[in-house]
């Protein structure tokens, strides 16, 4: 049964603001609308940011490509970075210390980052340690999110 | 993975192969096989194999997979921690299909008996290698990143099947 056209009509501008909305997140920053897993990831980061900090509002792109691309102290002499072994670009692959490669972070090209929140925890837990010497905040992994997937 | 008769079958062969070796005293069991089975279970080949190549149980012995797993925070200098549960079934699967010995005591174990970690430091790795074939020279025409980059000189086909000729 085909509806009337004004209710098709409506449906469309539900539609284009709910585009819109998903477009818009992480502080004003334009990305990508996320996946259902990746949203429900970003999610529990958000509530975990708030509630380590009340005034937290969104995470910040920004900020999360400050912390990818720059160079650390606190942990490992041969990964100062997390471009380390992910590369300058997280739109290649990258390699592993060991020479296995490493598909790409950027969600713009591999849908499937930011999909199993075991996977997402496990690997922070690893390279944050690595990289920084310690553990990463909720506030520090939803940047980088933030960053990998708008890109 | 191995079925019970597949490690029947290769206990069987190996304490053939330390019953050959013990006149010359040399007899670390399993070291003379060139064909190891390569990790099939899915969870293992996920998690040992996304940072290196799936190294096959079957080249250390239980006591050294133990001790590797009980120092994942730290493995060979990257951490590569896993969730206990994770960690549990890779452990396992590692203890299933390792290398049948040697037992504690034996000549693959450190200078206070600790079990050693890495599968260079086997005595079969050595004896079967040589200094030359792994010296910093040959390594570096095979484009090896170090002596446990395998498939470098014995190709993939060590990685996927298990296979390691010469």
């Amino acid at each position: 049964m085909t509806p009337p056209a004004t209710s098709r009509r409506c449906d469309t501008r539900r539609l284009l603001a709910a585009a819109a909305f998903a477009l818009v997140t992480s502080g004003g920053v334009v990305m990508a609308a996320m996946s259902a897993p990746q949203q429900a990831i970003h999610d529990g980061y958000a509530a975990a940011a708030k509630a380590a900090d009340p005034a937290f509002s969104a995470f910040s792109a920004e900020r999360g490509k400050a912390l990818f691309q720059g160079k650390h102290t606190g942990g490992k002499a041969a990964t100062p970075s997390c471009t380390s072994c992910h590369t300058d670009d997280p739109r290649k692959s990258g390699q592993t210390r060991a020479g296995k490669a490493i598909e790409p972070m950027a969600g713009s090209v591999n849908p499937k980052r930011y999909t199993n929140r075991d996977d997402v925890e496990k690997w922070y837990g690893r390279n944050c340690s690595d990289v920084l010497g310690r553990a990463c905040t909720p506030l520090e992994k939803g940047d980088v999110m933030a960053y990998l997937l708008g890109l | 993975m191995s079925t019970p008769i597949s490690r029947q079958h290769r206990a069987a062969i190996a304490s053939g192969i330390v019953v050959a070796f013990s006149v010359s005293g040399a007899a670390p069991a399993g070291a003379d096989g060139k064909t190891y089975p390569p990790v099939r279970d899915p969870l293992v080949a996920k998690e040992c194999g996304a940072c290196h190549m799936k190294f096959p149980a079957g080249l250390l012995p239980a006591a050294s997979w133990q001790r590797i797993m009980a120092g994942l925070k730290d493995h060979f200098g990257e951490n590569a921690e896993l969730d206990a549960a994770t960690a549990q079934q890779v452990l396992s699967y590692l203890m299933a299909n390792a290398e049948p010995g040697p037992k504690a005591g034996t000549s693959a174990s450190g200078a206070a008996g600790e079990p050693l970690l890495r599968i260079t430091e086997q005595p079969w790795f050595k004896r079967k290698h040589g200094p030359k074939r792994i010296s910093a020279d040959a390594l570096k025409r095979k484009n090896a990143r170090s002596a446990a980059d395998c498939v470098a000189c014995h190709g993939t086909i060590a990685e996927t099947a298990g296979v390691f000729e010469d």
